[in-house]
């Protein structure tokens, strides 16, 4: 597929699949989601392990992000308790990763003479992963499309080199490009095909039982026990002997430990939105799971991904 | 005269790092030219979003000579020290001048520092200007070695001489310094060489880039003040969003854009809040009916189709917002109109301070506060006592989640629509007033217990677990707060007796009352000399007596000041100095104070009685008017002295050479210092020859 910037995009799926296209041809290995639940798709262990470390990486892919407070059951035009983001992370950061990036949204049909695109400061911090780093959210006509962010700091190790990670709100992004004012009006796949699907049509009964799960439902005595269990789990992962004794190898279980700590993450996400965590024990939670995540990215940098020598 | 340029051109910078950034670079290049003994005529520095910009005009074109002497051995030290001096300067002993020091004669070398040449000077210069400039917060990139703000993309860095240019060359990192920049990001991105700052700044002009961040507010500043116009509204003046904005653009573009109608009703505090903190906007009230109709928004750029596209995006994002700050509202109002009780048990839960416990016993401690102000106010307790339990609701309200900086605005409307009555809606919008120095205070009793429990609890708080403000450290905003205490007593006119109004305890913690006061007394301090009192009135009145009741101190302190400022003022100010030197430098000679009351049976002498009998005179006129707190009035009374008091150190000499006589009459210089420092210590004065010299 070659990409025609003069021909708009004509769906959701469309604009996934230029973005693809021009990551890809820009050097970057397209990867798929990450099949667990996130708040961002920066929690993708491609992005938070492997920004970490000094081994060249360059990846995209789309991850799909669940944020349990912002569900609106589906009515709001823009907020959505699960949506998806494009996600580029290239290690080290490239000298021109901003041009790049515009070069992006031209390929996804942004006219760059009748558009206002800016770099809004923006000082990325995550408390939870124990990351910091410093970018910009870009602005298009006074809407936030993307995060652009040089990694500084992730579980509390420096980065060296530098990650530049590139964040897509993709639903924002695509309403604007297709001119829809309600997500849920917003073509999915091509408007002319014979089963025409829009977003309402995949996603707007799912809107509206996640809220009502998230708000009022969600047992959080089970979400509670869930959260003490895949903290336990990530912590015993880690600590078991680095030698495997079935192959004889060194094998270091980061990926299954963290996978644990977004586990812990989502959970306690859920037990925020059902309201039963006050303020001090939200930086409580917040400060263990932070715990969990410099936990394996300590592991991991002592693996051979992490740039360990054997 | 050759004239330096330099430009550091950036991804975007942080809005308000640029400045700042830019002004010290500047004063960095300039402190290094300085110190090299580089002469220049004009420093500027300009910003934008990309750039900062320094250029030096004037320079001179070698350092000028300096002479640095430097001693060596005594002229009777032996030969052989005088020669390893003269070969460790490099001179002949011939050379070597001879100066007479305190300590006797020495050689001295006087060494002639070599001249440079200012572009010579000007790489290190620059460089280390670069390397030193420090940011709020800086980061690395890709593989970079330096730490910068956002990238550092290029340096352009030209010297221009009448006849020629000359790039400055310099490698900062893996930059190695230019004559090229670029224009604007997107309208004009090719590279072009400059040879000065006029050919700069011209081509940066014609490249769409205004350098100068001040030309920048302006044309935002006229343009949005007569778009704004030709559609019969006004732009609300925000110097903090103007500064702001122009350094978001490297070419500003004024566009104007709508609300829409179904939220136009929206509180206009929520409507300039959201738009300001989220996008950026101006908003455009008309002042007919006090609604906020229409925003202004900033584009960096102009667009083949006038902006069309960027107004409509804009008002797709606002209207986006707009619609979720109606949910919140409405869903608060819901909550406010049941009486706001969930949000009442929610301030249980939300932690005030982990040693303080929650904003609930801060809302009882507020209240317990209140009560005590009561009668000063001459408020009814029940109406006191509502007003403060509905005062911190809205902070579990959605909206104020969303934007604190409205809490005690959202408070207002939220209490309107629970049926309180507009004394307590407005109570409860004005108890955080004032937020400083110069901010409006509020405008009814009511408020004004709330605002003074409210503030008096904070310090109450924060001193009984010793958490005080150190240096710049004040996190809990408590020199706010007691500056708050200040004003709103002050401009109330009631005495209240700090003492009395200060909790003993909070949680089980003690108060320390007098570290309060004190405190509360430096604030006042200042905050009376940057209105223009004089410190050491200041300070006289405070050291005299106690000064709990802070509006009686002001009153003093008035008194005292306008005075002072009268010749009478300050003759009585002479006499009683004189007295009073008197007086101490006896009664340290004999090791006695004398404080008995002088009496007439041991004057011999008629003008040490007449000023005995002026002080009789004076004396219950005196009481009378500080009974009725009359502070002017006393000090007009001890005028009455001055010609007693003349006449005394004219004709009578203290120390006669009876004994009874001189103690006597030192009793009487006694009386005059007591009857002069009835509310103020005199002696803190400063003297009047030391005030001309001022």
């Amino acid at each position: 597929m070659k990409i025609d910037k003069n021909e708009k995009p004509r769906s959701f799926q469309d604009i996934i699949m230029r973005l693809n296209q021009y990551w890809s041809s820009n050097g970057c290995a397209i990867l798929q989601p990450y099949d667990m639940e996130v708040g961002a798709g920066t929690f993708h262990p491609a992005t938070t392990l492997r920004a970490l470390g000094p081994k060249p990486w360059s990846v995209a892919y789309v991850q799909s992000c669940r944020r349990p407070t912002d569900g609106r059951y589906g009515e709001n035009p823009n907020r959505l308790q699960h949506y998806y983001q494009y996600q580029v992370l290239i290690k080290p950061s490239p000298e021109q990763l901003q041009e790049l990036y515009l070069g992006s949204l031209e390929a996804i049909g942004i006219n760059m003479n009748v558009h206002d695109i800016r770099f809004v400061e923006d000082d990325w911090e995550s408390p939870t992963l124990g990351a910091w780093g410093l970018g910009w959210e870009v602005w298009c006509d006074g809407m936030e499309v993307s995060q652009f962010t040089y990694f500084q700091q992730i579980g509390g190790h420096d980065c060296n080199p530098v990650s530049g990670e590139l964040t897509y709100g993709l639903e924002r992004l695509a309403m604007y490009v297709l001119g829809s004012d309600h997500v849920m009006d917003m073509p999915f796949n091509d408007p002319d095909s014979p089963t025409k699907l829009k977003y309402r049509d995949i996603f707007f009964q799912t809107e509206q039982e996640y809220s009502r799960w998230n708000f009022d439902i969600a047992d959080t005595e089970v979400l509670l026990k869930n959260f003490l269990d895949a903290e336990k789990q990530c912590v015993n992962i880690l600590n078991q002997e680095e030698l495997d004794k079935t192959t004889g190898k060194k094998i270091i279980m980061v990926h299954p430990a963290y996978d644990q700590c977004i586990k812990a993450s989502h959970f306690f996400n859920l037990l925020d939105a059902r309201g039963v965590i006050s303020v001090t024990e939200r930086q409580a939670y917040i400060a263990r799971v932070r715990k969990l995540t410099k936990l394996c990215a300590d592991s991991f940098l002592s693996t051979e991904a992490g740039g360990a020598a054997e | 005269m050759p004239d330096l340029l330099l430009e550091l051109f950036s991804e975007e910078m942080p809005a308000d790092a640029q400045v700042p950034a830019s002004d010290n670079l500047k004063k960095y290049i300039t402190d290094g030219f300085i110190n090299e003994s580089v002469s220049y005529a004009n420093a500027a520095s300009f910003s934008t979003p990309q750039r900062l910009c320094v250029v030096i005009e004037g320079l001179a074109a070698i350092s000028e000579k300096k002479v640095e002497s430097k001693r060596g051995p005594k002229v009777d030290a032996p030969r052989r020290a005088v020669e390893g001096f003269a070969s460790s300067v490099n001179l002949k002993i011939g050379d070597l001048k001879i100066k007479e020091e305190e300590k006797g004669k020495y050689y001295f070398a006087e060494l002639h520092q070599p001249v440079s040449r200012v572009e010579d000077l000007a790489s290190k210069i620059v460089k280390d200007a670069i390397l030193n400039l420090g940011w709020r917060k800086s980061m690395r990139w890709g593989n970079s070695q330096i730490k910068w703000v956002r990238p550092l993309r290029s340096i352009l860095c030209v010297m221009t001489f009448e006849d020629r240019s000359e790039i400055v060359s310099m490698n900062i990192g893996d930059i190695k310094a230019s004559n090229e920049t670029c224009g604007h990001r997107f309208m004009c991105p090719d590279k072009f060489t400059v040879d000065s700052f006029e050919c700069y700044q011209d081509k940066l002009r014609k490249s769409y880039v205004i350098l100068d961040p001040i030309e920048r507010a302006e044309i935002i500043w006229t343009d949005a003040s007569n778009l704004a116009f030709s559609h019969g509204l006004r732009v609300i003046k925000d110097d903090n969003l103007l500064n702001e904005v122009s350094a978001l653009v490297e070419w500003p573009s004024v566009l104007m854009g709508e609300i829409s109608n179904k939220y136009l009703d929206l509180p206009s505090e929520l409507l300039q809040t959201s738009m300001k903190v989220h996008q950026k906007f101006f908003s455009l009230v008309n002042d007919k009916n006090k609604k906020i109709e229409k925003f202004i928004t900033v584009a960096n750029v102009i667009c083949d189709d006038n902006g069309q596209t960027i107004i409509k995006g804009n008002q797709k994002v606002l209207d986006a917002r707009l619609a979720d700050g109606k949910f919140f509202f409405e869903n608060d109002l819901k909550i406010a109109k049941e009486g706001g009780s969930s949000w009442m048990a929610n301030l249980n839960d939300v932690v005030f301070h982990g040693k303080l416990g929650s904003l609930s016993d801060r809302v009882v401690r507020i209240n317990r506060l209140a009560l005590k102000l009561a009668p000063y106010f001459e408020i009814e307790n029940e109406k006191i006592c509502k007003a403060v339990n509905f005062s911190k609701t809205d902070l579990c309200s959605q909206m104020v989640y969303e934007f604190p900086e409205l809490q005690g605005v959202m408070g207002k409307y939220y209490a309107e629509a629970a049926g309180y009555d507009n004394e307590i809606a407005l109570a409860i919008l004005e108890h955080y007033q004032p937020q400083g120095p110069s901010d409006k205070l509020p405008s009814q009793p009511l408020s004004v217990i709330l605002a003074l429990a409210d503030k008096i609890d904070l310090l109450s708080c924060f001193w009984s677990i010793d958490e005080k403000p150190t240096g710049s450290k004040d996190p809990y905003a408590l020199r706010r707060a007691a500056i708050g205490v200040i004003r709103l007593i002050l401009n109330s006119g009631v005495n209240i007796n700090l003492q009395e109004i200060l909790s003993d305890k909070v949680v089980n913690f003690d108060v320390p009352k007098d570290e309060i006061i004190h405190f509360l007394h430096e604030r006042l301090k200042v905050l009376f000399r940057d209105r223009g009192d004089r410190y050491d009135v200041i300070e006289a009145c405070l050291n005299a007596s106690e000064s709990n009741d802070l509006v009686l101190l002001e009153e003093k302190i008035n008194a005292l000041g306008s005075f002072l400022s009268t010749d009478n003022g300050i003759k009585l100010l002479k006499g009683f100095k004189r007295a009073n030197n008197i007086l101490v430098a006896e009664e340290k000679k004999d090791g006695v104070i004398y404080e008995l009351d002088p009496e007439l049976k041991y004057m011999k002498n008629s003008y040490e009685k007449n000023l005995f009998k002026a002080i009789n005179k004076i004396q219950p006129e005196i009481k009378k008017e500080l009974k009725k707190k009359n502070f002017e009035a006393v000090l007009l009374k001890t005028t009455k002295l001055l010609g007693p008091i003349d006449d005394f150190f004219i004709e009578v000499k203290v120390n006669d050479e009876s004994q009874i006589t001189r103690r006597n009459r030192l009793c009487l210089l006694n009386s005059v210092k007591n009857i002069c420092s009835t509310f103020c210590d005199l002696t803190l004065i400063q003297d009047i020859t030391s005030q001309i010299d001022n």
